[in-house]
């Protein structure tokens, strides 16, 4: 589904933030399914050419992505929705075996205020599953903690070698209405 | 069994001998071998410390591959790996089609088959052909071979042209014995990078 445009609820100044932790963990490759949550987030990444994007057809394939990233000596970052934590089960078990640091921001749907509620079962159990997978998670309600939570996070996966995941909440990020705004 | 699976029993190629070739005084090539059959065949290749061989993560090897090949773009990436393990990863290839790595060769040993899980034909021994769905995919050097005389010219192709490159290989459907790489999958990832980087320990 094309992402509507943003109508900025708030500045969305945590996507500047986030990708502003991005670079200061030298971090080179940013996989995405994308989100209208992280629309702005993916399209600084795309206009920053010290950043590789690669746009997925699942989520998994980026997990994959992380692993031969960090095999050839790179960083990477997924990001996607609730929902695309559900592809990844299978992969992640590769990454704890062969344990890859893994770091992954979400955006949440199925929270509330949802419209969709197809998207309830993962948006309920996301966190859950990430953690039966082995994850560490955080997630952020306020876009003023963005900042913080993602650059330890991203400190944790990288030197500590483990699965981390940032979950950002529906309420922070805007709910999508599927309304003519 | 069916007639489009027996006839792979009689495809002249044999996988082993394949791979040998295709790792033969290898270098810097760094390798991502596809779980199951491919990895064993890496490996009876001899085990190396710059081949990536899968115990799991069916269906990304392809994906690996890619990640890989965007890290390290002044070497060349070759993922060996099977059809079933591709027909898992299918959109992969149109992530690779869209990023266009220069160094990034794919080869498919092709047997029409599920070896692992007791022989049952995959896709390609009916209506499938995934040279054709590489190409499709944005991957315009893409090609199947079926001869012995063609692999020393795929060889060639495959190590020094521009890619993005894919090459189907049909190989007979046969079980042969396992030569296992090592299992830790700890151990494979930082020797590999050891081996790349020089890197020491952690």
């Amino acid at each position: 589904m094309e992402p509507k445009k943003e109508k900025t609820r708030e500045p969305q100044t945590w996507a500047n933030r986030i990708h502003e932790v991005f670079k200061s963990h030298g971090i080179t490759q940013v996989s995405y399914v994308p989100d209208a949550g992280h629309s702005r987030l993916i399209q600084l990444c795309r206009d920053d050419h010290d950043l590789r994007t690669v746009v997925l057809t699942t989520e998994e394939e980026g997990v994959a992505l992380a692993t031969g990233a960090w095999l050839g000596g790179q960083r990477s970052v997924l990001l996607m929705q609730s929902s695309g934590v559900g592809n990844c089960i299978n992969m992640f078990s590769m990454i704890r075996e062969c344990r890859i640091p893994f770091f992954t921001v979400i955006t949440m749907r199925g929270e509330k205020g949802e419209f969709n509620p197809w998207q309830f079962p993962m948006g309920r159990n996301a966190g859950k599953h990430l953690k039966l997978c082995g994850f560490e998670i955080e997630r952020v309600e306020k876009s003023t903690e963005t900042q913080q939570v993602i650059d330890q996070v991203a400190q944790q996966v990288f030197m500590n070698s483990s699965m981390g995941a940032v979950l950002l909440s529906q309420q922070m990020i805007g709910v999508k209405t599927f309304k003519d705004e | 069994m069916n007639e489009p699976g027996k006839r792979s029993l009689n495809y002249p190629l044999r996988r082993r001998e394949v791979v040998q070739e295709l790792l033969k005084s290898r270098e810097g090539l760094l390798v991502v071998a596809g779980l199951g059959a491919p990895a064993w065949d890496a490996t009876a290749s001899g085990d190396h410390p710059l081949t990536f061989p899968l115990w799991g993560g069916m269906g990304g090897a392809v994906s690996i591959g890619l990640g890989l090949a965007l890290a390290q773009p002044d070497q060349r990436v070759l993922v060996i790996t099977g059809d079933g393990e591709m027909l898992m990863g299918l959109g992969s290839l149109s992530t690779v089609g869209l990023q266009q790595p220069k160094n990034l060769a794919v080869v498919v040993l092709d047997n029409e088959h599920f070896g692992e899980t007791g022989m049952q034909t995959t896709h390609t021994a009916g209506s499938v052909n995934l040279a054709e769905i590489a190409r499709a995919s944005g991957i315009s050097s893409s090609w199947t071979v079926r001869e012995s005389s063609e692999i020393s010219t795929t060889r060639e192709k495959l190590l020094h042209e521009e890619g993005p490159l894919f090459c189907g290989i049909k190989v007979r459907a046969e079980t042969l014995p396992l030569v296992l790489p090592p299992k830790e999958g700890e151990i494979l990832q930082k020797r590999f990078r050891n081996a790349l980087m020089n890197e020491n320990g952690d």
